[in-house]
């Protein structure tokens, strides 16, 4: 193999760049991290159980969308019986009213970016 | 050297599969089936308006003795954290004061009434049958909605493309050039707020309606010169005033049959 040493030397510096991530985060003790939530500010139980939540409310998002603008169903009773109004603004962040401690916890950690946030209102951020 | 190659690509390529496998474990296990739409409960004191084809009457007289006064447009402003801008090239409207002579122009016959040509007349989107804006969009952002025959605008839909502002023969659809939120005075919680790039116009307050009440501009207007009713309703006041009293609409020689009548 030419310039074996100088290959195998570059490929050793390569795999220390791309996974500094991974030492810098155990340096720093994060390597456990996870992100936490804040619980609900009010409410006994949220319309669907958080196991359910976590990796489907986009889907339950989008869909109450096309419920509300597209049909004009605005309102909706849930499994356990409860009416509530299909609205991110008035109905989740009735009770998870901390977009920043809820929302962002685990979206910053993904890397995911909605633009939900680009027309609907976060009230804890418009009240002075 | 050539057979490590080869031994090398398949590798890669079993490896790149079986990632591609594990990636998508939430397409293949995606299960939406258990919200349940069917059952639908308003809310409300008297639950909601509805009709099967909504109309507003605007009684210009009525509007022009009561002085010159924008609470129709101040209100129908404030409730949908409509920007101002301070400037006409950005201006967002959904409902304004125009003068008889620019709402009306083909109706501008010589020797009009004095009174009648300086008057200013409230003018908005008019939710026509055969709206020219829901043909041309592409995305359909904008629709009219069966079962009222409100044109409905979709702001998750819009691309901004701004066919349906040119299509309109009213002027009744604004767009966002900048991000309106810095320059909207009081934002309502209840509403969303626009982004830059998608239009938008008047709704006749359909996220009212589904409440109960009555359209903002109607309430608010002191002089009781906006009147919303059902048109395929006989009983319905505007039926009852467009068959009392002369009424016109806007350039209805175009087709599009506006239902936004003035009653002159």
């Amino acid at each position: 193999m030419h310039n074996g040493g100088k290959i195998i030397i570059g490929l050793i510096i390569f795999l220390i760049l791309i996974t500094f991530p991974i030492w810098y985060n155990v340096a720093n003790d994060r390597a456990g991290y996870s992100p936490e939530l804040e619980k609900a500010v009010r409410g006994d139980n949220c319309i669907r159980d958080s196991a359910w939540m976590r990796p489907y409310h986009m889907d339950l998002l989008n869909t109450w969308r096309d419920q509300v603008v597209r049909q004009g169903v605005r309102f909706e009773t849930g499994p356990d019986g409860s009416t509530y109004e299909l609205s991110l603004s008035n109905t989740c962040l009735s009770c998870h009213e901390n977009k920043d401690k809820f929302c962002d916890q685990c979206h910053n950690y993904l890397g995911v970016d909605p633009y939900c946030w680009n027309c609907h209102i976060v009230p804890k951020e418009i009240q002075p | 050297m050539s057979v490590e190659r080869r031994k090398f690509l398949k590798l890669a390529g079993l490896t790149a599969l079986g990632l591609a496998g594990g990636a998508s474990p939430r397409a293949l296990t995606d299960d939406s089936s258990t919200i349940d739409t069917t059952a639908a409960t308003p809310e409300g004191p008297s639950g909601p308006l509805t009709a099967k084809r909504w109309a507003m009457v605007v009684d210009v007289k009525k509007c022009q003795e009561h002085g010159r006064c924008d609470d129709c447009k101040v209100a129908c402003h404030l409730v949908h954290n409509v920007p101002d801008f301070g400037n006409p090239k950005d201006e967002i409207k959904w409902i304004w004061k125009e003068s008889f002579e620019h709402a009306f122009y083909d109706q501008e016959n010589e020797h009009l009434p004095e009174e009648l040509k300086h008057t200013e007349t409230p003018v908005l989107c008019n939710h026509c049958d055969n709206p020219p804006c829901v043909r041309v969009c592409p995305t359909q952002a904008t629709w009219k909605r069966e079962q009222d025959g409100i044109v409905m605008m979709d702001w998750h839909r819009c691309i901004g493309c701004r066919y349906c502002v040119v299509a309109c023969p009213y002027g009744s659809r604004s767009f966002n050039w900048r991000d309106p939120r810095p320059h909207i005075m009081k934002t309502q919680l209840d509403f969303p707020t626009r982004m830059r790039g998608v239009v938008e116009k008047c709704t006749f307050c359909e996220e009212r309606l589904v409440r109960g009440e009555l359209p903002a501009c109607v309430t608010a207007c002191k002089a009781g010169a906006l009147v919303f009713g059902d048109l395929e309703d006989p009983d319905s006041e505007v039926r009852k005033l467009l068959a009392e009293r002369f009424s016109i609409r806007r350039k209805p020689g175009l087709g599009t049959q506006p239902e936004v009548y003035y009653l002159v």
